[in-house]
């Protein structure tokens, strides 16, 4: 008996924890739904209303049109070079691995702020290079880059090595080995890493908003909008959406990685 | 050398990306501001500004600092306190969630994971702001109070203040602190809790003596993760402290962007990144985390 209450208690405490990381964002696609102005209790009414107006705010379709191109060409790049990198560290026994990886895993550790700093004034005072989208794109894949291969690295440990070797045993050249094996069983964490990379440098803020010029891109766009009082509904719907849609690209990610490591068939895709 | 060739796309981006432009920082504090030019003769002024010493003191918190320009070394101290607050908060909120799914969840481990990761992935802004309209002056807590008749009045302490930024920091990353204690949690060895049952723990005996010890790794590497990042963090402050709840974070931009005083406010960043960087691997060899990571190998 004491033990089902012991269970019990614990179980409780999960939800309740669950609840409590939940609760605060939540209150975000709430209050978009509300016809008052204010985020406050108790609410006054249903309405869309505030999603339609976002949807029709010319600046606010440039900055997503901004986040979308540079997010796609940041995962797009990140997923390409991590892809050999990833292969390099899980396939070889290279003698400095540790220190490589821990190198990478850096853009974690040190706070976006100085990442920031730092890229600002090599670009600004050492090289001359104007604040673009570009700029902005370059920052994100630095900070892509760990995650990328944290995903691309746990799936390519997922799979037996050994059909990688019969694969040359049969005479397929190496680069013949990487395309018609490799890469179509690591191709579950190599999308997953896409996702990966698009949702981080979507949702990004402090970077982009050091290194962006004139162009914004949607965090920027968001941060700019909560000084106005009366945008606080759009900044509200907005915000709903953007929430909803790195959770659906987060979830499949992680299905798709799940999928691909804990497979019993490795070719099973 | 072939595996250095595959690595070397990915390595050179970070290296360009990142070693250039720390080395570059680096540099840059070294050098000075005058005026709208800058003077790039090496000097340490900035270091010697930055804990330069002055008769008269500044008091903080009832400590009285001898500097003639205090504001970095007190916003650091304040930033170092606050994430240690945070930092200490999480781990025993964060450890009876991972202790659950470690022992106590048998089928759906993954969905609990899957629970606590997502917030990590979507954008941290939007979580912070939330929690801004949840403690503004006719936000969610406050309009919620009223309407239920606990309070009459707005309270007015809820934002811009270190406290709050504080409680945000805990809140942003205590689902973050359950994953390494869960899996060093995972990784103990059932049949040694049983051998404690057997040998006539009681359940609270076998935790102290077996459980927390062999789950230290993890709950150092918690406390790591939670510290090493928010002692810089520059979204959780701007939104939710004011001027009252300003951190370090907020001192470098302000050097950067507002002040025209980049230099200082690269020194300001070597500054943290070197106190930060201290605390950890004191810490580290404090708890001998690395002799357990060594025996656990």
């Amino acid at each position: 008996m004491t033990f089902l209450n012991r269970f019990a208690g614990l179980r409780l405490y999960a939800v309740l924890f669950v609840i409590f990381i939940y609760g605060p964002v939540l209150l975000l696609p709430l209050f978009s739904l509300d016809t008052g102005l204010y985020p406050t209790f108790p609410l006054k009414g249903l309405t869309l209303q505030h999603y339609a107006e976002m949807a029709a705010n010319t600046s606010m379709i440039e900055a997503l049109k901004n986040s979308l191109t540079v997010a796609v060409i940041v995962s797009a790049l990140s997923t390409t070079v991590s892809i050999p990198a990833a292969l390099a560290l899980s396939r070889y026994r290279l003698p400095g691995a540790a220190a490589v990886l821990g190198f990478m895993s850096l853009p974690l550790l040190i706070p976006s702020i100085v990442i920031a700093v730092a890229l600002l004034i090599i670009l600004l005072k050492f090289l001359g290079v104007a604040l673009s989208l570009w700029t902005v794109g370059a920052g994100h894949v630095l900070i892509c880059i760990p995650f990328c291969m944290s995903v691309l690295m746990s799936r390519l440990e997922g799979f037996d090595p050994s059909l990688e070797e019969a694969s040359r045993d049969l005479g397929c050249t190496g680069w013949q080995t990487f395309w018609r094996l490799t890469l179509p069983l690591a191709m579950p964490g190599v999308i997953s890493s896409l996702l990966m990379g698009f949702v981080v440098s979507f949702d990004e803020f402090v970077i982009a908003f050091f290194l962006s010029g004139t162009q914004t891109t949607l965090p920027i766009f968001l941060f700019s909008q909560l000084r106005f009082p009366d945008k606080l509904p759009g900044v509200l719907a907005l915000g709903s959406l953007i929430l909803a849609g790195s959770a659906v690209l987060v979830v499949l990610a992680e299905l798709l990685r799940r999928r691909g490591a804990k497979s019993a068939n490795p070719g099973d895709i | 050398m072939a595996g250095y060739g595959l690595l070397s796309p990915a390595l050179l981006i970070m290296v360009a990306m990142l070693a250039l432009p720390i080395a570059a920082l680096v540099l840059l504090s070294f050098w000075r501001q005058s005026g709208y030019t800058l003077d790039t003769t090496l000097t340490g002024a900035n270091y010697a500004r930055i804990f330069g010493l002055s008769d008269s003191p500044t008091v903080w918190m009832g400590i009285p600092f001898y500097l003639a320009y205090p504001v970095p070394v007190i916003l650091l101290i304040k930033s170092l306190m606050m994430s240690l607050t945070a930092t200490v908060t999480v781990i025993p909120l964060a450890y009876p969630m991972a202790y659950f799914i470690a022992f106590r969840v048998r089928s759906g481990k993954s969905i609990w994971i899957l629970l606590l990761t997502i917030p990590f992935w979507t954008s941290y802004l939007l979580r912070v702001f939330a929690w801004k309209i949840m403690l503004g002056y006719t936000g969610a807590i406050n309009s919620g109070l009223m309407a239920l008749g606990i309070i009459h009045h707005p309270l007015d302490a809820l934002l811009y203040n270190s406290g709050a930024v504080t409680v945000v920091l805990a809140h942003s990353w205590v689902s973050f602190a359950v994953l390494p204690i869960y899996v060093s949690l995972e990784k103990i060895d059932r049949s040694l809790l049983e051998a404690a049952s057997d040998l006539g723990d009681t359940r609270w005996q076998r935790f102290r003596r077996i459980t927390l010890p062999l789950s230290m790794p993890g709950v150092i590497a918690a406390a790591l993760m939670v510290f090493i990042p928010t002692v810089g963090d520059y979204v959780t402050p701007t939104l939710i402290g004011g001027s009252g709840g300003s951190m370090v974070g907020n001192l470098i931009q302000d050097l950067f962007m507002k002040r025209n005083n980049a230099p200082m406010g690269a020194a300001v960043a070597i500054v943290m990144m070197a106190v930060i960087a201290l605390i950890a691997l004191l810490f580290v060899w404090l708890t001998g985390y690395h002799k357990m990571r060594a025996r656990r190998r």
